[in-house]
């Protein structure tokens, strides 16, 4: 098997597809989020898009639901000119029986240059990205509990907004690591850019076996989870996927878990409340917190335009 | 009249470029101008030109990376600074470059310029204007009129002092 540095990068080291951070240089987060920069004022001019991929056509290959991920990436492809086709493939041909690479064989009869995917299986970009032709490129719009990349991404480009300085920050992920490919993404690129100090903060239920290999220190409570950090990343508890008595109750992890303002006062006066959406408003955080003076929760939306520009200006723009 | 390179003081192509302007500014009756560079010899350019042609305003700068007719086979640049421009709507614009060579960086300029706007009128100065126009694209102003073999390259290197280099690349 390839392995998925090999598959993210062209032999000319060019950035071909977008499936994880992990295996990528500092480097190359670092151009991803100084593209996204320079992305960052074209919703503010009269005509709000470059011809960069002008005559290109990108599908949003979608297999779960997303209403953010996948608005912000179509809205990405139209500012860079691209033709944009959604797919929604539950409601759709594998409904019917079609495998999953007969569905990427048909579209690429079609002429197409972009997959975006968005996959209940852990893998399933990867798989994707191993099959299809040269010039194809794939970006991995969250993969199972696998990882998020852009997300990811768009985190550090918020943080990096507010905190030039990523060797000198505490950051606090908490929540539901045991399902979430975002904090796996988050992890992996935190650590590549440098952050001294990253803290996973969850019920032991909600941690993921050995989580401390990536480089975390856990908490098991919030309020020392929170002392001091400077960054707080909020994470969705995905009640879709809790199957079996991971939690008594909602109310209870709220009582346990949720951010509230007096818990947040533990933390840095400075300090940034991120979320990834969708928020569970009083199950993992207070409606006060949400939408209070430290939240960047809806700036992260509008950078998530930007970042996803980039990454796709980028492997579309290999060269040849 | 055309110039050698040995001949060329940059410091004298701005005094003539900016009369030049300052002539067709008045002969065109531009209101309050917008001056703009293209990214980089073009703005340092400009620059110079704004404190000659005493236009107030903050200058623009214009990137035209986005806009670029060889992306997909040249891929991104690395290093993109976003452009920095006021609506370019109704104003005269006075576009400014270092070198118009082939016209397609103008070509590119031209587009960024109308998605920030519809422009009144838009004049276009160059430091040196060179043989060897792919598109049908001209000067309203320039420095000096050179000609060169197909394989030289003038550059000009700044921001202090501004010089001009010629190279050779192959062809």
């Amino acid at each position: 098997m390839i392995p998925v540095h090999d598959l993210q990068l062209d032999p000319q080291g060019n950035l071909r597809h977008f499936l994880t951070v992990e295996g990528l240089s500092r480097e190359w987060l670092v151009r991803i989020l100084d593209t996204a920069e320079s992305f960052g004022s074209v919703h503010e001019r009269a005509v709000k898009k470059v011809p960069l991929l002008r005559g290109k056509t990108v599908v949003n290959l979608f297999f779960e639901t997303s209403t953010r991920t996948r608005t912000t990436f179509e809205l990405a492809a139209k500012r860079l000119s691209a033709d944009v086709l959604n797919i929604n493939v539950w409601v759709s041909a594998t409904a019917k029986g079609e495998t999953l690479l007969d569905t990427i064989r048909n579209l690429e009869a079609m002429s197409v240059d972009m997959f975006v995917v968005r996959h209940p299986d852990s893998g399933a970009a990867h798989f994707i990205a191993r099959h299809v032709e040269p010039h194809v490129s794939v970006i991995n719009a969250g993969d199972g509990r696998h990882a998020h990349p852009t997300q990811a991404m768009l985190d550090l480009f918020t943080i990096r907004r507010h905190q030039a300085d990523f060797s000198r920050l505490k950051v606090a992920i908490v929540g539901d690591l045991l399902h979430s490919r975002v904090a796996r993404s988050q992890i992996h690129a935190l650590k590549i850019l440098g952050v001294p100090e990253v803290r996973v903060v969850a019920p032991k239920t909600l941690l993921p076996v050995a989580v401390e290999t990536l480089g975390v220190r856990p908490f098991h409570g919030l309020e020392q989870g929170l002392e001091g950090v400077d960054v707080i990343i909020m994470l969705r508890l995905q009640k879709e996927r809790m199957q079996g008595a991971l939690l008594p109750s909602e109310r209870e992890y709220f009582r346990c878990f949720g951010l509230t303002p007096e818990r947040l006062a533990r933390a840095k006066p400075d300090v940034l409340v991120m979320h990834p959406g969708p928020i569970n408003r009083g199950v993992e955080i207070s409606s006060e917190v949400a939408d209070g003076p430290h939240s960047v929760v809806l700036e992260q939306v509008g950078h998530g335009v930007a970042i996803r520009m980039a990454v796709m200006a980028l492997t579309m723009g290999r060269g040849q | 009249m055309k110039s050698t390179i040995a001949e060329l003081d940059v410091e004298a192509l701005i005094a003539s470029l900016g009369e030049c302007l300052s002539k067709q500014m008045d002969e065109r009756g531009l209101r309050d101008p917008l001056l703009v560079g293209i990214h980089t010899g073009g703005v340092w350019v400009a620059e110079r030109l704004k404190q000659r042609l005493a236009i107030s305003g903050a200058l623009g700068q214009l990137n035209i990376s986005f806009y670029r007719d060889d992306f997909s086979r040249l891929g991104m640049h690395p290093e993109v600074r976003p452009s920095q421009l006021p609506s370019t709507e109704d104003r005269d614009v006075i576009l400014i470059d270092d070198v118009l060579y082939s016209g397609r960086t103008v070509r590119a300029a031209l587009n960024e310029l109308f998605d920030y706007g519809r422009p009144r009128q838009v004049l276009l100065g160059v430091l040196i204007e060179r043989n060897g126009r792919e598109l049908p694209i001209q000067a309203d102003c320039r420095g000096a009129r050179i000609e060169l073999a197909p394989g030289q390259r003038i550059k000009l290197t700044g921001p202090s002092p501004l010089r001009l280099e010629l190279h050779t690349v192959d062809v």
